[in-house]
């Protein structure tokens, strides 16, 4: 009992700087790419070269700021807001296999609990819209819960595919089977990549509009809503709104690389002898490495791709993603069966 | 197995726990605020606001959470069938059964979604052409006799 104790506020202090640091990161990588692809040079000032001290600086900033509860406002649902979506953000992790041996616990339900705790968000940007006791705030809610809960059904689809091929929801034994023989057996190569390709593709589509990224931001549209459902949040109460966005980024890039990138699988890994250190050092780097060049690509898009009308955000999710993830997850299940009869025969 | 579901309750609660930590950081640090300063109006871009900012809110919303609710239980259901679907084949007593119900399943799921897109439930922007599906009047006609 008291070493399983120590060994979760080990991982949870592992974690807890994992996702610190990392969306403090994400918040100068963006900004540095959205420089970079709109030809200016983003933040170079702070701590000297290239301004790698901005994010510390901010949140510094955001800590001195003075914290605003409207009048008027539900004083429990805008405290509690922050609270819920940092906690889904949290659990998130603990299903993350970030290498051999390196994964909070290994839970049998894997990417399905990732998809229940990622639509808690859900629930605690619509406590921070409608508490907020601002117009601008309610709309911002009702849109997030009309575009998250259009986007989560093609996102679940799209997922269907590689747990047929994998039969398992544990991320961790998908990761294992696909080692291959030269670490290169990625669902994305394997004799299913045509399946692959598409349900991928559909998967990091549902999962911008699921994260509310860009060109699916509408609930937070500064254009037409200020800020969304975050406008009347100030301070660090507002940051953790953001912290809970990179966090949740780099979870589904990371459901994605784990799913159709291989996880932690590299080529050559089978030369390394299993166990060893430098093993769990190249795998954990890999697998991050490749969450974060997912997260690289949603940033990229955010910057190269117009938002979208709440009409065809509708459209899209309904009329397009849906069906279509229907057909990936039924010719998924078919190639399956045929591989099976071809085994059979 | 339970010991892992508690590491999930415990990094959630770890979760919350970082915001009232934050909090109580920021209120060591931050000015305190007078509570009658002014500043304390919702913000509509400085126009006074009128009105409750509880206001109704349009009725699509409501058809999009239910159109959801049926799809999201459905496939709740689904995800286990995947889960099962390659030991199902292995067993020969239920073999190609399994893939026949999937489809089934999906069939009707399908079915649902066109029953919603015929019926125009899918259409944020509602036509008010006079061929409307479910036969409801034409709104566009008593406008028009007016000159």
């Amino acid at each position: 009992m008291y070493e399983l104790l120590l060994s979760t506020a080990i991982a949870l202090a592992v974690v807890l700087a994992f996702i610190t640091v990392a969306a403090m990161f994400f918040v100068y990588a963006e900004r540095k790419v959205a420089g970079w692809i709109q030809h200016r040079v983003g933040p170079n000032r702070t701590g000297g070269f290239a301004g790698w001290a901005q994010s510390i600086a901010d949140s510094i900033k955001l800590l001195l700021k003075e914290d605003l509860i409207l009048r008027g406002a539900d004083r429990r649902l805008f405290q509690l807001a922050p609270a819920v979506v940092m906690a889904s953000a949290f659990a998130l992790f603990v299903v993350l296999p970030f290498g051999p041996g390196l994964i909070v616990a290994d839970v049998d339900l894997g990417v399905f609990l990732i998809l229940a705790i990622a639509s808690v968000t859900t629930i605690g940007v619509i406590m921070a819209g409608w508490g907020s006791y601002n117009k601008w705030s309610v709309y911002g809610a009702m849109r997030e819960a009309a575009q998250v809960a259009s986007y989560e059904i093609p996102l679940g689809l799209s997922l269907m595919p590689p747990i047929l091929y994998f039969g398992t929801f544990s991320l961790k034994a998908a990761t294992e089977a696909q080692t291959g023989s030269f670490g290169m057996g990625w669902y994305l190569f394997s004799d299913a990549f045509w399946i692959a390709i598409p349900s991928f593709l559909l998967f990091f589509v549902a999962a911008l509009a699921e994260n509310k990224r860009a060109p699916f931001d509408l609930p937070e549209a500064e254009s037409e809503l200020v800020a969304g459902f975050h406008t009347e949040y100030s301070g660090i109460r507002f940051s953790f709104f953001f912290l809970e966005e990179y966090a949740a980024m780099f979870v589904f890039s990371a459901v994605g690389a784990a799913l159709w990138l291989g996880g932690w699988n590299f080529p050559g890994i089978h030369l390394l002898e299993p166990g060893s250190t430098l093993l769990l050092v190249l795998a954990t780097a890999s697998f991050v490495l490749k969450a974060f060049f997912l997260v690289f690509i949603m940033m990229w898009v955010r910057w190269t791709v117009p938002r979208l009308r709440i009409d065809q955000v509708m459209t899209l999710g309904y009329k397009y993603l849906t069906p279509l993830s229907m057909a990936m997850a039924l010719i998924a299940a078919g190639w399956e069966y045929v591989k099976h009869l071809g085994a059979q025969a | 197995m339970f010991h892992d579901y508690a590491k999930v309750l415990i990094f959630a609660l770890a979760g919350a726990g970082l915001v009232v930590l934050g909090m109580f950081l920021g209120g060591l640090l931050r000015p305190k605020r007078d509570r009658d300063a002014p500043g304390l109006e919702p913000y509509e871009c400085g126009e006074e606001p009128i009105g409750s900012a509880w206001f109704r809110f349009d009725i699509r919303y409501y058809t999009v959470a239910l159109v959801y609710i049926v799809f999201a239980v459905e496939i709740a259901f689904l995800f286990p069938w995947a889960r099962v679907l390659k030991t199902a084949f292995a067993d020969p007593s239920i073999g190609g059964v399994a893939f026949l119900e999937g489809v089934l399943f999906l069939a009707i799921l399908a079915l649902g979604l066109a029953y919603v897109w015929r019926k125009g439930d899918l259409d944020w922007v509602k036509e008010l052409s006079k061929n409307r599906p479910d036969g409801s009047p034409d709104l566009t006609e008593t406008t028009e006799d007016q000159d």
